[in-house]
């Protein structure tokens, strides 16, 4: 497994968990956010995000759309 | 002071708040109503002479020697069992009981060895002290048959039995009993006969079921039970009290000295964590500290091909500050990162947290907590607001239900199981309290003498959150929440929204049970035996953290308490075991590339702004990088400089191939350890630690009590631990000028809310304290949400189960699950240089008959243990304990590498590893692996350490 490959399995599988929440995409965001380092990151956003579970492409778009706007 | 035995009371405290005057020796003495005569003199300086009374279990009154006179009483009855009455009047010395002690001292020293001169015990000898004390002076009877000229028991490694010099008082029994509850001992024979044994007739001590707890040694009033220690050595002279340095039970214990040299361990009264007890650990297996393998010279080398270079340690400081700087120069400040140990002191990782964030300029530190209690941090702050344990010890003698879950307590916390046994045993009257057990093996406190698991439920591994799920939606369903106590303080509409997920048909035990291979009414039973037997208290383990839902299974607990209100009170609480002595300090300390001490997200800017000030630089908003991610970093090219303290990631990290692959993909690995461990195998540089014996500072244990470590001997090594990284810091240009480390715990108080009240000083003052620690808990905080959650209110989260990814099938059909023994402590780099080997040479794979006989396996048969990940043998062990189609072995011996077979799953929240469930195939084997035989081959390598020329 690459690295790439292993942040979006790391990814999929946050997003599997947080399915339940209220607001899924903004707990997977928010999770990335707090807990991976600028390197995960900026890989995550880099990406062509292949593989991403839905919920989990549309949290990496938001962390992109913070990003750009930061 | 010349050294004192700790005083002895004769028999325990009472609990009783109603006093009681009485009168002893014309002296009036004012005790709790049910305290002994024996204790109430005691109290007031008198003491009764005694043999067979001792303070830490029930009086038995046997010795006849604690004869007393009362006032308007026949006879003379023992001070032991007789409890004071107000206005009784005692008189403890008379000529009339001068002459009866003095005549059972006669008996008992008429079959005793009278060789006191060169007794171990000469000089700590009860029995001598009390022939003194009655004015004994010639024995007239010439005894024809007596016990004596009787072999010794060399057996354990730590201690001798001389049945010759026993005089039958029974307190070793009793301590075994009472005190550590593994009723090893016996009493067999009558009269002269009368002889302690333990086990069957045909054990000695080390084949017995004698778990060398010490108690029976402490307990031993003459030399028939010693330390072989005392033997060797003599008697002390000293003693310091100190925390021992293994599991997070954080037991106190007296260093007893003579100079420099450590006589032996012997468990404090005093101490809030073990009041008294400890294990075979603790008490006895600090041989490492001084062992020949031990590294006393930093060392370097230029690739981990070359063998070691001894060096002085300013070269070594000058060598390695050169090394990270070329590092940062050339790849960048994140190409560098720090591990602190949950071995060392709350000062040293505090310091080596302070060395990354503010001297390599990045968040890139992280803990061994990664591997075991990541999910209790992260869990337990979601859900209640902050990441520790809710109870002290002490709550567990108010428990009237106990839920176990995917915790070991008689291995891993052996000392705090013996107190939670005295619960499940029901001593004192009261009736015992209740224990389920949620593990996939059985346990040894499922069935223990006088101990019964009311409910077993034997999981298949993997599936935790379904287990709990399938209780909630018993509880909810059954309507047997505690909504009285939901709606005060809890979120009421979280809760409803969890409620609603755990009652639908999905999660109830019947349909969940195809999953979790779980009895549908046994877990039933045991969801309304939880949530109706009174106060409920949940203790977990690494069985609930490391798994790829550990994060989810530590809110599911925390969900199953708050909603049947078990939370806020003595005896109830979510209590997670740590695995290490320092794991909660070490995550307390900012030791998570998150977050900075006390908790606080790194991205807070007040909180930064607090530590930029103090230390006058400035921090990365930004998250740091966690053990796995540096790994993966290192393989990328991109992370290149680690220093490790006090960890072995080699050995104790998941799937061993990957972490070699990063850490040799690394320019500069420092490791910072006793041994030339694992790690060191791909280390470019070896600075060595100090033991807990070596240095001051604190431990936190499970329950967030900070404790002192004190010094006892000058470190072999030179430093201490904490001075090491001081050096380091300095040679990297950071003007650090700690001289002390209770400056640094200053600096932690000054700089962390919940340690605002903690100092050395009042350390000193009060034992121990228990954190928070602040204006609004002065004296600590032994039970925490008291009037209300930390976080404001108690928060449900929804958790759904989700299997994990790593599956059996056709090529892989078993699973298995890894854990610990009592003998040994993580991966053994101390424990397996003690004579605990004795107990525990190797590793061992557990199976079940029917898997075993598939394949063709006996008892002590060597096999193959294959995964996905890799390959290794050891001996296996058939038995029942594990269900069919799982397997179970420990981690504890470098020969096997249990890592090399686990894989890179973990959990989806904070990448615990998933090292609970791997599915697996076991064959027969003739011998090691090509792994292990390529293995042993490069340790050979990596550790040769070059020899001196001697200069012409």
């Amino acid at each position: 497994m690459t690295s790439l490959e292993r942040l979006v399995y790391m990814l999929n599988q946050i997003a599997t968990n947080l399915a339940t929440d209220p607001d899924p995409v903004t707990a997977i965001a928010e999770h990335v956010q707090l807990f991976w380092d600028p390197r995960m990151k900026q890989m995550i956003l880099e990406s062509d995000r292949e593989g991403l579970c839905p919920a989990a492409a549309a949290a990496v778009q938001r962390l992109a759309q913070a990003h750009a706007s930061a | 002071m010349t050294y004192q035995p700790q005083k002895d009371f004769g028999t325990p405290a009472s609990g009783s708040n109603d006093l009681v005057t009485c009168t002893i020796d014309g002296r009036h003495v004012t005790v709790p109503a049910g305290t002994s005569v024996m204790r109430a003199a005691a109290e007031q300086g008198t003491s009764i002479p005694k043999l067979c009374a001792t303070d830490n279990m029930k009086s038995f009154g046997s010795c006849r020697l604690c004869l007393v006179e009362i006032d308007g009483r026949r006879g003379t009855p023992a001070s032991c069992t007789t409890p004071v009455e107000p206005g009784m009047v005692v008189h403890t010395q008379t000529p009339h009981l001068q002459k009866l002690r003095k005549g059972v001292m006669e008996l008992y020293i008429s079959d005793h060895p009278l060789d006191c001169l060169t007794c171990a015990a000469n000089g700590d000898c009860e029995l001598q002290d009390q022939a003194g004390a009655v004015g004994l002076r010639d024995v007239r009877y010439e005894v024809q048959s007596t016990h004596l000229g009787q072999e010794k028991d060399h057996s354990n490694p730590y201690f001798d039995f001389d049945p010759s010099k026993c005089i039958a008082c029974s307190r070793c029994i009793r301590a075994c009993d009472e005190v550590q509850g593994t009723l090893a001992l016996t009493m067999e024979g009558r009269g002269w006969d009368s002889k302690i044994s333990a086990g069957l007739a045909s054990d000695n001590f080390l084949g017995s079921e004698c778990v060398s707890c010490g108690a029976c040694v402490q307990a031993c009033p003459t030399a028939t039970l010693v330390e072989k220690k005392v033997v060797e050595i003599g008697t002390p002279e000293r003693s310091v009290v100190t925390t021992c340095a293994y599991c997070g039970v954080g037991c106190t214990f007296r260093a007893e000295m003579r100079g420099e040299q450590l006589v032996r361990m012997v468990p404090y009264k005093d101490g809030k964590a073990n009041r008294g007890h400890s294990c075979v650990k603790g008490r006895f297996a600090w041989g490492y500290a001084q062992h020949k393998e031990r590294i006393l010279k930093p060392m370097i080398r230029k690739s981990i091909n070359d063998p070691w270079r001894e060096v002085e340690w300013d070269e070594a400081f000058a060598y390695t500050a050169s090394e990270l700087k070329r590092i940062s120069d050339s790849y960048g400040r994140h190409a560098l990162g720090g591990i602190t140990s949950s071995r060392c002191t709350n000062e040293e990782t505090f310091l080596v947290q302070k060395l990354v964030r503010a001297g390599f300029g990045n968040n890139n530190v992280d803990t061994c907590a990664r591997v075991c209690h990541s999910p209790t941090g992260y869990g337990l702050k979601t859900t209640f607001g902050t990441s520790a344990g809710t109870q002290d010890f002490d709550s567990v003698e108010e428990c009237d239900v106990i839920l176990i879950i995917g915790a070991n307590p008689t291995d891993g916390h052996p000392v705090f199981a013996s107190r939670m046994k005295r619960r499940l045993r029901g001593q004192d009257g009261r009736p015992p309290a209740k224990l389920i057990v949620i593990d996939p093996r059985r346990t040894d406190i499922v069935r223990s003498p006088h101990i019964e698991a009311e409910h077993h439920l034997p999981l298949r591994p993997g599936t935790n959150v379904a287990v709990l799920t399938a209780m909630a939606h018993v509880i909810v369903s059954e309507g047997l929440a505690n909504e009285a106590f939901i709606k005060e303080r809890c979120d009421w509409d979280e809760y409803r929204h969890w409620a609603e997920f755990v009652t639908q048909p999905r999660n109830s035990p019947e349909s969940l049970q195809p999953v979790t291979l779980v009895d549908a009414e046994e877990l039933r039973a045991a969801a309304r035996l939880y949530a109706t037997g009174g106060n409920g208290a949940i203790y977990y383990g690494l069985g609930v953290t490391e798994h790829s839902q550990g994060s989810s299974t530590v809110m599911a607990i925390a969900n199953l308490a708050m909603a049947t209100g078990n939370i806020g009170k003595r005896g109830v609480g979510v209590n997670p075991l740590r695995g290490q002595n320092n794991v909660q300090g070490a995550c307390d300390m900012g030791s998570f590339p998150h977050e900075l001490s006390g908790y606080r997200h790194i991205s807070d800017g007040d909180a930064r702004k607090l530590f930029e000030s103090d230390w006058g630089v400035a921090l990365d908003p930004e998250p740091g990088l966690r053990i796995p991610n540096m790994l993966d970093a290192a393989v990328d090219g991109v992370f290149k400089g680690l220093y490790v303290q006090g960890e072995d990631i080699l050995h104790s990290d998941p799937n061993t191939k990957h972490v070699s692959a990063g850490l040799a993909a690394m320019e500069c690995v420092i490791v910072h350890d006793l041994f030339l461990n694992e790690t060191a195998n791909y280390a470019h540089i070896f600075l060595p630690g100090s033991t807990f014996l070596e240095k001051n500072g604190t431990f936190t244990n499970a329950e967030r009590r900070i404790q002192p470590v004190r010094k006892v001997m000058t470190p072999l090594n030179g430093l201490e631990d904490w001075e090491v990284t001081q050096r380091l810091a300095q040679a990297m240009g950071l003007d650090w000028n700690y001289t002390h480390p209770s400056e640094i715990m200053d600096e932690i108080a000054r700089l962390t809310p919940t340690f605002a009240g903690v100092s050395f000083s009042r350390l000193d003052e009060e034992g121990s304290l228990q954190w928070p620690v602040n204006d609004a808990a002065p004296d600590g905080s032994p039970i925490m949400h008291v009037d209300g959650f930390v976080r404001g209110r108690g928060k449900f989260v929804v958790t759904d189960y989700v299997p994990t990814d790593e599956k059996t099938g056709p090529r892989f059909p078993l699973l298995l699950t890894t854990g610990r023994i009592l003998s040994h402590y993580n991966v053994g780099a101390q424990t397996r240089r003690t004579e605990n080997v004795a107990w525990h040479p190797e590793d061992l794979l557990e199976i079940h008959p029917v898997d075993a006989e598939d394949r063709g396996i006996k008892s002590g048969d060597w096999v193959k243990l294959a995964s996905r990940a890799g390959e290794t043998t050891l001996r296996a062990t058939v038995t029942d304990r594990v269900a069919p189609g799982v397997v179970y072995t420990t981690f504890h011996h470098a020969v096997t590498q249990a890592n090399v077979v686990t894989t890179d799953y973990s959990d989806w929240a904070t990448n615990c590893p998933e090292y609970k469930v791997t599915a697996v195939q076991i064959s027969p084997s003739n011998g090691p692996t090509d792994w292990q035989e390529e293995y042993e081959a490069l340790s050979e390598r990596a550790r040769r350490i070059a020899t001196e020329v001697p200069a012409e």
